[in-house]
């Protein structure tokens, strides 16, 4: 199954990085914008998605500094890689 | 006295950690993949970064199998010293109290600062001269300490920037912290790199001194 995790900044952790997008899309024209936060997106076939928050738990998020949504049945494929990349010999 | 110093893929401050130690002691090199620590007396995690910082600094490092061994030396009261990048993976791992978040002005900085050792009472800092700062470089993008107040006591912080030094924006100026027991200290200023005159400051030789008297005592009791 496709899954899908958000990870985001918890409440009361300062986000500096979405302050700095905050203040520059004023400078762009893009006026009304307001509480950006910046988190991560992962994406990953899964067998068993019951495993899921255990693995955001463990290694996907941080607890003590983010919060992290799973979104199952997220629809869409892997990425396709070219098998004869060089790097992919090295895994 | 024996220190280790382990290696990952992507520590790049290992041997500047052995070549300080040896000041003091000997050293020897851990490797990541091995779960033998080789008798040492105290363990070194270095920056750098491990694991390339994929996801979070740290956060897979913890995993590898040397960290098994570290984590059992270290609950059997073995001291663990982690420094910028060994710091973030003792966090991760649970060793040390609390996380470390990108820098406030989101750039990596390169700089000497001072620090306020605030506890001469611990095996990290107990040859620091009394009341003195230290002058020590920090090199980090990710090194804004982070605790909530209830996860951390103030007996656990060691050191802290001097006024108007804090380079990341470090809750309370924290730079250093130690675990509830007291024998796993993190910090993310880079002690192994002020350990000659030639490069500044040898404040940081402080550091690997406290932790050889320290074994030094326990050996004699």
């Amino acid at each position: 199954m496709r899954a899908r995790v958000l990870v985001r900044p918890k409440a009361g952790i300062l986000d500096p990085q979405g302050q700095a997008v905050e203040r520059a899309l004023p400078a762009l024209g893009f006026s009304g914008v307001a509480n950006v936060h910046i988190g991560r997106l992962i994406e990953l076939d899964v067998d068993d998605p019951d495993r899921l928050p255990e693995m955001c738990e463990r290694l996907l998020s941080n607890p003590l500094v983010e919060e992290y949504e799973i979104v199952e049945d997220a629809g869409g494929a892997a990425p396709e890689i070219d098998p004869d990349l060089p790097w992919r010999d090295a895994e | 006295m024996k220190f280790g110093v382990v290696r990952f893929p992507g520590s790049c401050d290992d041997v500047d950690a052995l070549l300080a130690a040896e000041r003091v002691g000997e050293a020897v090199m851990l490797w990541y993949a091995d779960r033998d620590l080789q008798g040492v007396d105290a363990v070194i995690i270095p920056g750098g970064f491990s694991y390339g910082d994929y996801l979070r600094p740290g956060a897979i490092a913890r995993f590898a199998p040397v960290l098994e061994a570290v984590s059992e030396f270290a609950r059997d009261g073995g001291l663990v010293l982690g420094i910028c990048n060994g710091f973030q993976v003792l966090c991760e791992a649970g060793l040390l109290p609390g996380a470390l978040l990108p820098n406030l002005s989101l750039r990596f900085v390169c700089r000497q600062v001072w620090l306020d050792v605030i506890s001469e009472y611990s095996p990290f800092t107990r040859s620091c001269p009394l009341g003195e700062p230290l002058s020590i470089p920090v090199k980090h993008t990710t090194g804004r300490y982070y605790a909530p107040d209830h996860g951390l006591a103030d007996t656990q912080v060691l050191l802290r920037y001097a006024p108007g030094q804090n380079p990341n924006g470090s809750d309370r100026d924290i730079a250093g912290v130690c675990n509830a027991a007291g024998n796993v200290f993190g910090l993310m200023p880079h002690p192994e790199h002020a350990v000659d005159p030639l490069t500044g400051s040898s404040d940081g030789l402080a550091i690997f001194e406290s932790i050889r008297a320290h074994v030094a005592d326990r050996v004699v009791a």
